[in-house]
Order: structure tokens, then sequence, then C-alpha cells
């Protein structure tokens, strides 16, 4: 058993995933407090000071190239996990119960899916124009840029579907990456499940009333 | 009297307390290397087998180690409740080696061999040290000592046990030390094989033909030694506490090839079990022994009292076993307890649906355990609802599994109502009779745990199971088959070509065969429940002359009905339980009979065997140790005729004494 | 024990081998006590069967008590059936409704194949446990046992994770099909209890190997297998052979 071989083994590719996700949970919170900004309802002047900010700190940068590295790597992590999985059990029930489990439990892959997806419009709406207007050295104004995307009640409705099986996936994901990571205590796990469950329903919230308040025109 | 000459029983010479010390320094031994070519057959793996073929292959013989189930750790050891016992003295309450003897040779009713006892006294200790190094969780004490219990016909704590799963914890920390030398190539494992006969070249034991039950294909292997550990037989009354697989066919097969079987008609019915609900009932629910430590067993005063239990009031019980032994009260002997719940339901005193059955009341004991604990939590004037919730905590504690057990059979709540109980088959003490190796009279063919007769006598002690398993396999049969396997270095492995194992094989096919093609109309389990009524109803907990000599009549009637009208479905060559349990039906067929000869024989009662004609005036067991203090080992010499073989018993320690439980 | 005897359709599943193609067949049972267990259902319909001059359903069962973790059927969704914390063989059919219709399968897993139609072959549970469930201690040196004291506590969660039968529901009802519970149980108990300290590392490496060696899947941590364990074998035993995992793998000399 070598140290590289933890990486193979079936728990190794779980810590993996909690690592990772342990990772991306720790960047949500920084998105989130990015984006709360707009909340100042000071046309954008503390958030669009606080975007260019990140998008010419080294620091930030490097860490935006692990962060990438973390999502592909949690989420081909988890396509292996699923493909490694459904070889365990070749042949389906004919009936199965739902009612020893949470259904976002057991929909992990499914809102991890929803999610990329959702991944690819938001960096389409987003990080793209931004890449672009770093390197070319325009100026960029992401609060604009915000307004006309949530205007439109497409997008309102993607980002409200991907926030909401963000909500789930973190749900599950929390608790579940300290469980992995053999996190657990009998004094403390209850509190942190609890901490989980606020922590993603407040991210949630949060990162909704974003596009909720712009389409109500309420943040100007 | 003298013991037959056919009966060698190997007991080493000088006091008591030295023979195994002496035997041990002084057996052969057999050098690493020529261990490494010996091997060793191991049938059954509860126990004594897997502690036997763990502990073999530590010392170096190549091991091959045979179940029917799907896995070592599902036999039928795992279901031992109760716990061990162990003459630790760690309560610090008068136990000892010698007392741990003396109450295993009383409570077997004086029909048990001394030397044997005395060492499985000795070896008690070394198997809780043992178990405890391999990670078996007893339970403890706060100081982080190892707690104890008291079980039935003792006055002393020492009872191990992991909460009601002892047998459980023991049996795989057993299994584990077993897959540890599977895992390392020293014992090999062959699961759903079942041994159907014993291959016997010049006399001695060479090896197996076993099925593998996957397959239907029948397997020759050899050993310089086959061990059988194949547990009882209780399952020839159909119905008992037994796992519905529990067969007697290893040893069967055994006898049938020279081994001797003794005391065939030693049975313990253990007083607390579930009472049978219907007809379609296929097993019998053991509630443990332990229970009667803090569960008083009652009856109603009244004759077909039709009350609730609670709506008794408390003038109105008879506690039966109280008022009959005061010095040891509800923990009086198994075989005691249950004739005494045997009369009183006979007498018209039984209570629920049935009749057929007794209460065993918690209430009493709640609020003796709840009072210490108020105390203990510092509760002033507690109120009895208060005290009766602490109490019942403790007692959820000790006993939690078995209550959720008791409610899920019978859909009553035991820490509401009292529990209703019946006597019901548990354990058989006679089996394959063996010298002081663990030899039986086939050289080279041993047998182990209650698959032999050796250590209790006509009864057996609570939790004493657990420890002569154990001990045989881990403690005894290490040292005592050097005895014989020294002499076998010079045996090379035989071909398994060899005429002996082609004949035998073939035999077995033959059998096989005829199961097959008899292709009658009834179910191997329609024999099966009737010759279980037959033994129930006339060789169980009390049994008389007449009901014997009908029995072996009807017996033989049925078998041959058996053999005429049975109906086995599907291929031999395929998974096949009917198959499986049509051979094993057929082996309890031909037993059933020697039982009932047995019992027929002995003409005095004693233990588990209780003739009707030989009792006291009070109903007591009365022995006749002038003429039947021996061991009865029945030879086979052909279906229906059995020749007794004498061993007779010496008392040298002990002196002989009608057993008394009342003062 | 009040209600009424009842009708019952049986579907269940019927394969000859391991490598037959399997289907399901549907049977009527008919006058069920309730007091009945779900196995002495099976014997009373067996028994029709083999009248009839059919092959039997093949199940396994033993000691019929819960302790031997042989009885093992998937009964309508759930391993071991509705009820929680028993076993198929404590099941009761005062669980069970006049007129239910009872679709019964066998554990599926690829680490489990069917034998014969409701039996499955469990012994990659044995070569785990042949890879490192053990103290490797031999017969006979062993100390006084109340030379190592233990707290109460620890002794009793060693005693929790001990109570594992080994009956593989927790394979059957995960969807991932991942042994974790059966695992970590072992590897729990030896790493609470003194006595398995010595090779606490070489056990938790080498069982997970032979685990993913045997085909088993992945946990993803969905809690089933906890729900369903019959001897509620706690999931905090499998975030503790995680930590001892890691712990193991940081540790071990290549």
């Amino acid at each position: 058993m070598s140290r590289e071989h933890i990486f193979k083994s079936s728990l190794g590719k779980k810590l993996v995933m909690g690592i990772t996700g342990l990772f991306l949970i720790t960047f949500l919170l920084v998105h989130v407090g990015c984006n709360a900004c707009i909340f100042a309802n000071d046309g954008g002047v503390l958030f669009n000071e606080v975007a260019h900010f990140m998008a010419h700190n080294f620091f930030i940068r490097v860490m935006e190239v692990v962060l990438f590295a973390g999502i592909f790597t949690h989420a081909i992590q988890a396509l292996l996990i699923t493909l490694h999985n459904k070889k365990a059990r070749p042949i389906a029930y004919a009936v199965t119960t739902n009612k020893n489990t949470k259904w976002y439990s057991r929909s992990m892959g499914i809102l991890g899916s929803l999610l990329l997806i959702f991944f690819v419009v938001h960096w389409a709406n987003f990080w793209v124009p931004t890449k672009i207007a770093v390197y070319t050295n325009q100026e960029h104004n992401t609060f604009e840029e915000m307004k006309t995307v949530f205007a439109n009640p497409l997008f309102v409705g993607i980002y409200l579907v991907g926030v909401i099986s963000l909500c789930y996936h973190l749900l599950h994901g929390f608790p579940s990456a300290f469980q992995t990571l053999g996190l657990n205590n009998k004094k403390y796990t209850p509190i942190l499940k609890k901490a989980g469950a606020i922590y993603a329903v407040a991210v949630c919230t949060l990162f909704a009333l974003m596009p909720i308040t712009m389409y109500l025109g309420l943040i100007k | 009297m003298a013991s037959s000459p056919k009966l060698n029983s190997r007991i080493p010479e000088g006091p008591m307390e030295h023979k195994w010390t002496k035997y041990r320094s002084t057996v052969h031994l057999i050098n690493p290397a020529n261990k490494r070519s010996l091997e060793v057959i191991v049938v059954g793996s509860g126990l004594a087998g897997a502690s036997a073929a763990a502990s073999l292959a530590e010392m170096g013989y190549k091991v091959k180690v045979f179940c029917f189930q799907d896995s070592p750790r599902r036999a039928h050891s795992i279901a031992a409740q109760g716990g061990i016992n162990a003459a630790k003295n760690y309560q610090n309450d008068g136990d000892s080696v010698y007392r741990l003897f003396y109450d295993t040779v009383k409570g077997g009713d004086y029909r048990s061999r001394e030397a044997n006892v005395h060492r499985l006294s000795e070896v008690s200790g070394n198997i809780i040290d043992q178990c405890v190094a391999q990670g078996v969780p007893f339970a403890r004490e706060y100081g982080g000592t190892l707690s104890n219990r008291s079980f039935g016909g003792v006055l002393v704590q020492r009872t191990f046990y992991a909460a009601g799963q002892t047998g459980q914890q023991l049996l795989l920390g057993a299994y584990s030390a077993l897959q540890r030398q599977v895992g390392m190539g020293a014992a090999k494992l062959y699961t759903r094989h079942e041994m159907l006969d014993v291959v016997v070249i010049d006399g001695k034991a060479r090896g197996i033909i076993a099925r593998d039950l996957i397959t239907g294909k029948l397997e020759r292997h050899f050993g310089h030694a086959v061990i059988l550990a194949s547990g009882g037989y209780g399952n020839v009354f159909y119905l008992s506490t037994n796992a519905m697989g529990c067969n007697v066919t290893a040893a069967w097969k055994a006898h049938k090839k020279g081994a001797f079987f003794a005391n065939p008609c030693y049975t313990q019915i253990h007083p607390t079990c579930i009472p049978v609900s219907g007809d379609h009932q296929s097993k019998l629910t053991l509630m443990s022994e332990s229970l009667r430590n803090d569960g008083r067993i009652w009856v109603p005063k009244k004759q077909g009292d039709t009350r609730k239990a609670n709506e008794i009031p408390e003038e109105e019980r008879d506690y039966y076993l109280e008022r009959r032994y005061p010095a040891f009260g509800n923990l009086v002997p198994r075989d005691v307890a249950s004739r005494a719940a045997k009369e009183r339901c006979d007498a018209g005193y039984g209570v629920g649906a049935s009749k057929m059955a007794v209460y065993l009341d918690f209430s009493a004991n709640m609020m003796r355990y709840g009072q210490i604990e108020a105390n203990k939590q510092s509760l002033h004037n507690p109120t009895k609802e208060q005290i009766r919730e602490l109490g019942m905590a403790v007692v959820k504690e000790k006993y939690g599994n078995l209550f959720d057990m008791y409610k899920q059979i019978t859909n009553e709540n035991p820490y509401e109502v009292p529990m209703r109980i019946y006597p019901a088959v548990h354990y058989t003490m006679g089996g394959l009779w063996v010298d002081y190796n663990l030899m039986t009279t086939v050289p080279g063919l041993y047998a182990l745990g209650e698959a032999n007769f050796s250590d209790h006598g006509a009864n057996r002690l609570g939790a004493s199971a657990l420890m002569q398993g154990l001990a045989d396999g881990y403690f005894v049969i290490p040292y005592t088959i050097s005895d014989y396997l020294s002499g076998e270095i010079r045996t090379k492995a035989i071909a398994t070509d060899n005429e002996a194992f082609v004949k035998t094989e073939a035999e077995v096919q033959e059998r096989i065969n005829k199961l097959m093609n008899v292709k009658g109309t009834k179910s191997v389990d329609h024999f099966h429940k009737a010759l279980g009524k037959i033994m129930w109803n006339k060789c169980g907990m009390a049994r008389n002359a007449q009901g014997l000599k009908e029995a072996i009549e009807e017996i033989k009637q049925l078998r041959l009905e058996f053999w005429k009208n049975v109906r086995v479905t599907g291929e031999q060559n395929e998974f096949n339980p009917e198959l499986e349990k049509a051979g094993r039906v057929a082996d309890f067929l031909e037993l059933g009979e020697l039982m009932c000869i047995d019992a027929l024989h002995r003409n005095e009662s004693c233990g588990g065997h209780f003739r009707e004609e030989y009792q006291t005036t009070d109903g007591e067991a009365q022995r006749d140790d002038d003429n039947f203090a021996y061991v009865a080992a029945w030879e086979m010499k052909e279906i229906s005729n059995w020749e007794l073989n004498k061993e007779e018993l010496k008392f040298e320690s002990i002196k002989l004494a009608q057993r008394n439980y009342a003062s | 024990m009040s209600h009424e005897n009842m009708n019952l359709t049986l579907k269940v599943w019927r394969q000859k081998n391991k490598d037959a193609k399997g289907n399901f067949e549907t049977h009527q049972v008919k006058e069920v006590s309730p007091d009945m267990s779900f196995l002495e259902m099976f014997d009373v319909l067996n028994e029709r069967l083999i009248t009839e001059g059919k092959d039997p359903i093949a199940f396994d069962h033993d000691c019929r008590e819960g302790i031997c973790g042989m009885c093992s059927m998937f009964i309508d969704g759930r391993p071991h059936g509705p009820v929680k914390g028993v076993t198929t063989c404590q099941l009761h059919m005062r669980s069970f409704k006049d007129g239910d219709t009872v679709v019964v399968e066998p554990w599926r897993s690829a680490a489990f194949p069917v034998v014969k139609d409701l039996a499955v072959n469990r012994s990659a549970f044995d070569r785990i446990i042949a890879a490192g469930g053990f103290v490797s201690v031999n017969t006979g040196n062993s100390k006084d046992a109340n030379n190592i004291l233990i707290p109460k506590d620890e002794a009793d969660d060693a005693f929790n994770a001990a109570a594992c039968i080994g009956c593989g529901a927790c394979v059957a009802t995960c969807k991932n099909g991942s042994a974790m519970l059966f695992v970590s149980a072992k590897v729990s108990q030896l790493a609470l209890l003194p006595q398995g300290q010595v090779e606490r590392e070489n056990r938790v490496l080498g069982m997970v190997a032979q685990m993913d060696e045997e085909g088993f899947g992945t946990c993803t941590v969905t809690g089933a297998c906890e729900v369903e364990c019959p001897k509620g074998i706690s999931l905090e035993n499998i975030a503790r052979m995680n930590r001892e995992y890691v712990a193991a793998s940081a540790k071990k000399k290549d």
C-alpha cells in the first residue's frame, strides 16, 4: 500500500470529493460575500470595487486556477465514482423504497450535473466577459452586466434553478464532507449538521436574492 | 461394574488436580517441520470447530474447515445468549477451579467423567483471557474490569457476558482467528459444504466425503485426522431452539463408521422459551437463562385462572420455584426448572391461550433496580412511576435485545406484562463417545463441543456450552491431537483415488440416488414433524417404558414410510435445500430410535433424562447409582441393532449424592 | 394477534443458478396467520409447491432468531422488509395486510452473486475479514483478562459495533452497493479496544483494499444502511473508518 494508492481506493476517491467539496464551500462564502455588496444599493460602486480587486489581485488569480481545478476534479471524481457504483449493482431491483434516505442525498449526481450546466451559463454571462476585459485592458462594469442579465426572466429562472440545486447539493454535501474526512464527534457532529443546513440555506438565499431583487428593480 | 474393554478412556494417572498438567508436560510433541505436512480436517465452524481450526493452523498443521452455512460465522454457537462460565473469582465470592468442577459434576447429576470436567474448569480462565485478547467486547464495570452475572445451579457469579449476545461475540472472536489463518493460507475454508461420510482406511479416519451444496458435486478430502465439531442433535425433535440447519449427519455417519454414540437420551429441555403459537411454527426461540437472575417465575394459585397477569394479586400467585427450592429459587438448574413448569401446566395452572406456559415476571426486580438508581441519583421521594422508569432502563441495558425479540415474536411488551415461557428442547448432552483426548472409538476421528458427550453428564449448566466448546477447541485438542499425530509423521498424504475414498463416495452417491428416486408424495418436513411429535411426546421432558417402547415401533414405521414415500424435489447436481434436509431427516430417523432405546434401558432418572417410574415422593429425579453410574456407549451393528458398551464412572474427588437445590 | 388470517400475493424472484437469467414468479398464499414469521410463510408456500411437484423457492436461513445473519430477503424494496431493527426471520406477518402484494428479491450486488432464487453468496465478507478483521494473537499466550482495564463506555461502543451480524443488508439497500457499514463496524470495534491498537493501521488498509477488490461500491453517505441495519450499526463507524484510513495512509511506510 503506497501513499499514492490512497487516491485510487474507494475511500481515497471519496476523500478527494470531500476535500474539494469543502474547498468549494469555502469559495462560495467568498463569492457570496463579494456579491452581497450589491445590497449596499449604491449603484454598484462598492461591488465594482470589490470585483475589480478580485479580477486583478495576483493571489486571487492563482486561486482561480485552483478553483477550476477543484470544480473539475470534484466533477470528474463524481463521475468515476458513479460509474464504479453502477458496476457494483449490475441488476437493478424491481422495487426500491425512498423511505430510508433523503431524495437529495440520492440525487447528488443529478444536482451536480444541473449545477455544471448552470455554471456554463454563469461563466458565459460573467466570467468570460470579465476575462476578455482584463486581458484587453478595457474597463468593465460587472454591476451593469448583472443588471442586463437579470432583466431577462429566462436567466432569472435559470439562476434560481441553479441556486436551488446548489442548496440541496450543499445540504447533503456539507455534513457528508465531514463524514468522509472522518471528522465526526458525538458532541459536535449534530451542531455541525445544523451549521451546514444554516450555511446552505443562508448562502443560497443570498444568491437567489440577487437575480430576484435586480429583476424586480429593487437594486438600482 | 467394569468398563467395556472396547472403551479406553485414557484418563491420565495421578491426583485429579495434576492430571492435565502432567498430561500436557508429557504428551508427545511434533516438530514444526512435520506439522506442516500433517493435514487436519475440521467439520463445523462453531465455537469448537472455529477455535480448533484456528489454533491448529496457528501451530502449523494444514487445516481444512467445512461448514454447511454460507460463512463460518453463521454456526449456531452464534445464538447463545447468556454467557460463558469461568472460575476467575473476580467477584471474590468464593469461586475456584474446584467449585466450578463440583458445580458442573453435580449439575450434570453425576453422570459425567470427572477428569474431563476438571480439565474444563482448569482451562476456563484461559478462555476468558484468550477472548479478551482477541477483542471480544465483554460487559464491563465502570472501573473497567469485567462484569459477571449468575446462572442456574450455582451460588457464585462466574458468568462473563456481552449483553444477550455472548455466543455471537465469542464466535466472531474465534471466526476472526480462523479467518486470519485463512488469509495466511494456513487454513482453507469450504463453506456450503456438507460432510456426508468419513473415510476409514486400515481402521483409521483418513478423510471425508463432502457435498458441495452449490454444485451438488461430491468431493473427497484427505486428512491425517478428522475433527467433528458439528454440534448437537436437538433438531430430532423438529421444534427446538436449534437453528434450522443443525443436524446429526456428520456425527451419525461417524457412528455408522464405528464411532460409539454415548448417552443419546440425555436431552436438555430449556425452561425459558417462547411458547408454541401455532402449527406453522418452524422453531422455538430461547429467552436466555440469565433472565432468571431478575425474572421471577410464577403461575396463579387457582387452576384455570383466566385473569390477566397484572390483575392477579400478589398473594394469589404461586412462585413455585422459590417455594420448592428456597436455596436456589429461580436459579435452579434447567432440568429442575423445566420439569417444575411442566408439572404446574399439566396440573392445570398454566397461563396464556394454550395454557402451556408460565410467567416470567420482571416487575419486582425492575422496582428494586429503580430504587437503587434513585438512590444513586439522590432522588428524594421518587414516585412509583419514576422508580419504574429508572428500573426499566436498567433492565433494558441488561436484556434489551431479548425483550425486543420477545416483543417481535409475541406482539406483547414484556416491560409491561410478564413474559410467557415454556420449556423447549435446547441442547443435547449425549454425543459421540470420546476418550480423554477427545478421540472417538475410531482412531484419528475426534469429536468436540456439543458433538461429543463428555463434560455435562445428564444435564448441562447454563453458560457451560460456550465454555466447553472453546475449551475443547483452544486448549484441549491442540495438545491431545499431537498424542495421535506424533505417530503419523511417517504417513504420507493419501491420494483420494485410493480405493477407500472411491468406495465411500460411491456409497454416499448411492444414498443420494436412493433419496432422489423415492419420488413419493410427502415432503421431507412432513416426516420431520411426525418424528418430532413422537420424540417430544414419548422421549421428551418425561419418559416411561411403555411410551418409549411405542416410540421405537412408531419410529421404525415412520422410517419405512419415509423411504417409500418421501418426495425430494429438484436435481442432485444443483443447490437443493430439500435434498440436504432429506439426508438429515433420514439420519434423525435412525438416531431417534437409538435415543428411545437408550432412554428405555436407563432405568433411573437423572438430569435431562426423567423416567416417570423413577422419582422421589416429591417428584424429584431418582438416580440409581448402583446400577447406572456409567456412560452408555452404543455401537451400531446395523440399523435397529446396537450393542451397549459401558464406561464406568468413578467418582474420586466428588462424593456421589442426591442433588439438592432446596437448602 | 387480534387480526384475522390473510391472503397475499407474492412476487418472488426465481433464478436457477448464478448464470441463469431470472424472472419473477407470482404465487397466491392463503390463510396466512399474523403470528407466522415471514420465513414460515415461505415454508407454507414451499410445502404447497412440493405437493404440487414444483421446485420450492430456495432461500437462506438458519437460526431464525435474528442473530446468524443468514436470512436475506429484499422485501418490497427494503432488506428484511418494512419493520425497523429486525431480520427477515423475525419479521412477522402481522406487519402485512390482507390483500397485499409483496415483492421479494435477492440481495443485488455484483459482490453477492445469486446462488439460487433468493440465496446469494456472501463469501466476499469472509475475505474482507481475512484481510485484517482480527487481532493477531495466537492461542495460549494471553495475559489475565483484567490486566487491561477498559472504560465501560468504550467497551460498550466496541460492543455496539461488534453487534453486526454480517447479513449484508447494508450492501443490499445502498444505492451504490457499498459495504462500508459492514467493514467499518469491524474496523471500529477493534480500533476502539486497546487490544486492536497494534494492527490498527494495517487492518484498515487491508480491509479497505479487499473491499474494493470484491467490487463493492463507494459510500456516498445516503445513510440508507444505518436505517436498514437490523442491528442498528451506526454511520459513525464509517466516519471512524475514514479517519482511521486517512491516518493509516499518512503514517504507513511504503
